[in-house]
C-alpha cells in the first residue's frame, strides 16, 4: 500500500516536525496533516496543522473527513526529564489508546500505523543479551514509570494489530538518540566538562543520529514493513569511548552500592540523571539493528560517527549561540502562506515561475480545457462557463461535432505537458465546475498527486466557505 | 518451540520471553533469531578500523596488555603449559570449545586461549563466556568484556558462532566446577542442561572438547568462607592460596584438544533426548580423557 494521505500525531514534538518536512518533499504523498496540543515547532510548508489533544472523538472525525490512510504515531516521550511522570504517562500509555480507537473499527481508512517506540522497552538489566532483537521481550519487569509506560504503549499497539489485521502496525524501538538539536537527559550529561559515570562499570552504549531517526519513520511511510524493528546505529561503543570522542574525561563519581541515594544527592545540584538512564550507566545495551537494514533501509551515521557529530556541534555551538531566532507559529501567517492566490513570491510558492502574461494565457486554457471536458452537463455549469467566456472576452470554438472532439484531444495533449507546478498556481483562479470537470480528467488521464490534491483542496475550502 | 532456552553456562537463568506483535520474519519463543535468519548475517555492522574497542567491549589495547604482561609471562613460565591437538581446533568458522572447569580464580580459560595464540597455525581470538554475576560486579564488569569475555547467554553465544563465526569457549560446570573443593578434583560436576549443545546444533558449529589438567593444583579450594561472602556479594569466597592471598600455585598445565564433534543437520537441537545424550557423551569423553592425562602425569609440579 503506498501511502498517500498521511497524519502524524505529534507535530509539535521535533520527530513530528522533521517527518513532516520530510514527506512535503515527496511528490506522491497528497496531504499531511499534523496534530498536536502545541503549536508546531518546526517551519512547515504544506503540512496542515489541526490544534487538537488526543481526544479520539475529534482525531475520529479528521482521519474521516481527510480520508488518512497512514497515521505516524510520534508522540512517545521516552526521556523523563522532558516531562514529570504523571503527564508522561498520560501522553505516552492514555493518548495512544485515544489515537488508536480513532484509527481503528469498521470503516475505518486508516491501512497503515506506525508507531515510534523506545529501546528502553527491552531495559538494561544484568543478565540480558548483549543485542537485543526484535523477537525478545523483556526478561525482567519494567523498573522506572517510562519503561512501563513504553511496555504499556506497546502492549495496546500489539492488541491494535490483532484486532485489526487490515492494518499495517510497524513498531520503531529507537535507541537513544543523539543529535545537535535533541535535547535528552544524554545529550545533557555528555555536555557536562567532566562526565560521571558509576565506578567500576564502563557500559556499551549504541546511538542513532537524529537525521536517521527521521529517515527511518520515513523509510516505514513509504515501504511497507509490518512488525517491530530496532533502530540504532551500527557498533556499540563502550562509554569510556563516546566519552573519549567527545575529547573530555569521565569521573566515576557514582558509587556501585547506593547509586540512586547518590543521583538523588546529584539532583540537588541540577544534575539530573533518571533511573531509567542508571541502569543504563550500569549495564549498558545493544541492539541487533539488521532487521531493518534486510528492508533496504541504509543508516547515514554508524554510532562513532554519531557521537563524532555530536562533537563537532559541541565545538561549535558557544560560538554560533543566539545567532539563530527559533522559529514561532503563528496560525494568521501560516494561513496567508497556504491560502491568499496573493502569494507570488517565488521562495513561498514554487510555481510562481510564469510571466503575468502567460499566467493570463494558461488560465484561459486551463478554463477552456475545463469547459470541454465538462460540456454537456447542468445548464447551471453552462451558464458559468459562458460568464467565464464573456469575461475573458475570448471566443472558444463550441463544443459540439467531431471538430470539438478533435479540438479537445489536441488540447488535451497540451494540458498533459503543463507541469503538476502549474497547474497548482491556477487552480485558485478558477471556477469550481470547472475544477471539477479538470479534476475528473486528471484523475482518469495522469493522476498526478499533487494536482489532483490542489484541486480538491480548493474545492473542499470553497465549499466550507461557501457554508461558513 | 522451546518454552525457554538454559544458557550454555551453568544454566542458572533462563529465558523467558512472550512475543508481542507477530513477527514477520520469524523467530521463536526463546527470543533467539529465527534459523533462517542466515539472510541477516551480511548486514552485520562493518568493522571501524579507527576503533580499538570491538562491538562486545573487547578492547585490543586492554586485551594485548594483559596479554603481555600477565598470560604470557604464567605460560611460558609459572605453569609451562604442554598442548596436545591444537589443530583440532578449526581454523576458520565459527566453532565451540567445551571444557572442564577448576580453579578458585579459574586460570583455564586464559591458557586455553593464550594456546591457541601460541600453538595454532590460525590463531584466532577465543571468547571466554562467563556467568551474568559479573556484569553486574563493579570492575570485574569493567575489565572482563575488554579481555574477551562475554556473558553466557544463549543469544550471545548463537550470534558469536553463527553470526560472526568466532571461538566460543564454554565452562558447562560453571560455578559448580569452580567451587568444588580440593577433594573432590577431577570429577566433572553436572553439564548444566545441555544448552551448550543446543547453541552448538543451532548455529552448526562443532563442538571441540578440551581437557585441562593442573589448574585444580594450581588454585585448589580446602573450604569455603560464608561469611565473608555474604559480605562481598561474590560468588563464593573460597579459602585459597589465590584468596585471600594472591597467588597460583606452580602447578604444571597441560591442555588437550579433542576431536571436533560436527553437527550439519538443520534443526537438531529441536530434539531434546539428542541434546541430553550429546552434552553426555561430551561430558564422558572430556571425563575420560582428565583421567587418562592425571594417570599419565608423573609429577603435579613438573608434569
Amino acid at each position: 500500500m503506498n501511502s498517500r494521505r498521511v497524519l502524524i500525531t505529534g507535530l509539535s514534538t521535533y520527530w513530528g516536525g522533521r517527518l513532516a518536512q520530510a514527506l512535503e518533499q515527496d511528490e506522491e504523498i497528497e496531504a499531511i496533516i499534523g496534530v498536536d496540543s502545541r503549536d508546531p515547532t518546526l517551519e512547515l510548508e504544506r503540512t496542515e496543522f489541526v490544534r487538537v489533544g488526543t481526544q479520539h472523538g475529534l482525531l475520529r472525525r479528521i482521519v474521516e473527513a481527510a480520508e488518512i490512510d497512514t497515521v505516524v504515531d510520534s508522540r512517545l516521550i521516552p526521556d523523563s526529564i522532558v516531562l514529570p511522570a504523571r503527564e508522561a504517562h498520560e501522553n505516552n500509555v492514555i493518548g495512544t489508546m485515544n489515537i488508536l480507537a480513532a484509527c481503528g473499527g469498521e470503516g475505518s481508512t486508516v491501512r497503515k500505523f506506525v508507531f515510534k517506540s523506545s529501546a528502553h522497552y527491552y531495559g538494561s538489566e544484568q543478565d540480558d543479551p548483549a543485542f537485543f532483537t526484535e523477537a525478545m521481550g523483556r526478561p525482567h519487569p519494567p523498573r522506572t514509570r517510562i519503561e512501563r509506560d513504553i511496555v504499556e504503549a506497546e502492549a495496546t499497539v500489539a492488541d491494535f494489530a490483532e484486532k485489526n489485521p487490515e492494518v499495517s502496525v510497524t513498531i520503531l524501538r529507537y535507541a537513544n538518540v543523539l543529535g545537535p538539536d535533541v535535547r535528552t537527559s544524554h545529550t545533557k550529561l555528555l555536555s557536562m566538562p567532566a562526565v560521571p559515570m558509576i565506578l567500576g562499570f564502563d557500559p556499551r552504549y549504541q546511538f542513532v543520529h537524529e537525521d536517521d531517526v527521521v529517515s527511518a519513520l520515513e523509510h516505514v511511510v513509504a515501504n511497507d514493513l509490518r512488525g517491530i524493528f530496532n533502530v540504532a546505529g551500527d557498533g556499540v561503543l563502550a562509554f569510556s569511548e563516546v566519552v573519549g570522542l567527545l575529547g573530555k574525561t569521565y569521573v566515576p563519581l557514582l558509587p556501585p552500592w547506593g547509586t540512586s541515594i547518590a543521583a538523588a544527592a546529584l539532583r540537588r545540584t541540577g544534575l539530573d540523571i533518571p533511573p531509567e538512564m542508571l541502569q543504563q550507566m550500569r549495564f549498558g545495551r545493544g541492539l541487533d539493528n539488521r532487521k531493518l537494514k534486510a528492508t533496504g533501509f541504509q543508516y547515514r551515521y554508524t554510532t562513532r560517527e554519531t557521537v563524532q557529530k555530536l562533537a563537532e556541534h559541541m565545538r561549535l555551538h558557544p560560538v554560533l549561540r543566539g545567532l539563530q531566532e527559533p522559529y514561532r507559529y503563528e496560525r494568521e501567517v501560516e494561513d496567508f502562506l497556504r491560502w491568499s492566490p496573493y502569494v507570488r513570491n517565488p521562495s513561498y510558492r514554487k510555481e510562481g515561475r510564469l510571466a503575468p502574461a502567460e499566467a493570463v494565457e494558461l488560465q484561459k486554457m486551463l478554463a477552456s480545457y475545463g469547459d470541454r471536458l465538462g460540456g454537456g452537463s447542468s445548464s447551471r455549469r453552462q451558464q458559468s462557463q459562458a460568464a467565464i467566456r464573456a469575461a475573458e472576452q475570448a471566443p472558444e470554438p463550441a463544443a459540439d461535432g467531431g471538430n470539438g472532439a478533435a479540438a479537445l484531444s489536441a488540447s488535451l495533449e497540451h494540458y498533459d505537458d503543463l507541469e503538476a507546478d502549474e497547474i497548482v498556481g491556477l487552480v485558485d483562479s478558477l471556477e469550481s465546475d470547472d475544477l471539477t470537470s479538470l479534476l475528473e480528467y486528471e484523475r482518469g488521464h495522469l493522476a498526478r498527486p499533487r494536482v489532483i490534491s490542489a484541486l480538491e483542496g480548493v474545492l473542499t475550502r470553497r465549499r466550507t466557505g461557501d457554508r461558513g | 518451540m522451546p518454552q525457554s532456552t538454559p544458557v550454555a553456562d551453568g544454566g542458572r537463568t533462563s529465558l523467558r520471553m512472550r512475543e508481542t506483535v507477530a513477527d514477520d520474519l520469524g523467530a521463536d519463543r526463546a527470543g533467539l533469531p529465527a534459523v533462517r535468519s542466515g539472510e541477516l548475517r551480511r548486514y552485520l555492522p562493518g568493522v571501524e578500523p579507527e576503533r580499538q574497542v570491538d562491538d562486545w567491549g573487547r578492547s585490543e589495547r586492554v586485551e594485548g596488555l594483559f596479554d603481555r604482561n600477565i598470560v604470557d609471562f604464567y605460560y611460558r613460565y609459572w605453569f609451562r603449559c604442554d598442548v596436545e591437538g591444537v589443530e583440532n581446533v578449526p581454523a576458520s568458522g565459527g566453532a565451540l570449545l567445551v571444557s572442564n572447569h577448576s580453579g578458585a580464580l579459574p586460570p583455564d580459560a586464559a591458557m586455553i586461549g593464550k594456546a591457541i595464540k601460541e600453538e595454532h597455525s590460525h590463531p584466532r581470538a577465543l571468547n571466554v563466556t562467563v556467568e551474568h554475576f559479573f556484569k553486574g560486579y563493579p570492575g570485574f564488569s569493567m575489565l572482563l568484556p575488554k579481555i574477551g569475555c562475554v556473558a553466557a547467554h544463549p543469544a550471545n553465544v548463537h550470534r558469536l558462532l553463527y553470526d560472526e563465526e568466532q571461538l566460543v569457549l564454554v565452562f558447562p560446570e560453571g560455578r559448580k566446577g569452580t567451587e568444588k573443593l580440593y577433594k573432590d578434583r577431577y570429577k566433572l560436576r553436572r553439564f548444566g542442561r545441555g544448552g551448550f549443545v543446543e547453541a552448538a546444533m543451532r548455529a552448526k558449529a562443532p563442538i571441540v572438547p578440551v581437557c585441562v589438567v593442573g589448574a585444580e593444583e594450581a588454585a585448589p579450594i580446602f573450604a569455603h568462607i560464608n561469611v565473608l561472602q555474604k559480605l562481598t556479594g561474590l560468588l563464593y569466597t573460597p579459602l585459597s592460596p589465590i584468596f585471600p592471598g594472591a597467588l597460583f600455585l606452580p602447578a604444571k598445565i597441560r591442555i588437550r584438544f579433542l576431536e571436533p564433534i560436527p553437527f550439519d543437520d538443520e534443526d537438531m537441537w529441536l530434539d531434546k533426548s539428542l541434546v541430553q545424550t550429546v552434552s553426555q557423551e561430551v561430558r564422558a569423553r572430556i571425563q575420560e580423557n582428565v583421567w587418562e592425562m592425571v594417570r599419565e602425569r608423573k609429577s603435579v609440579w613438573f608434569g
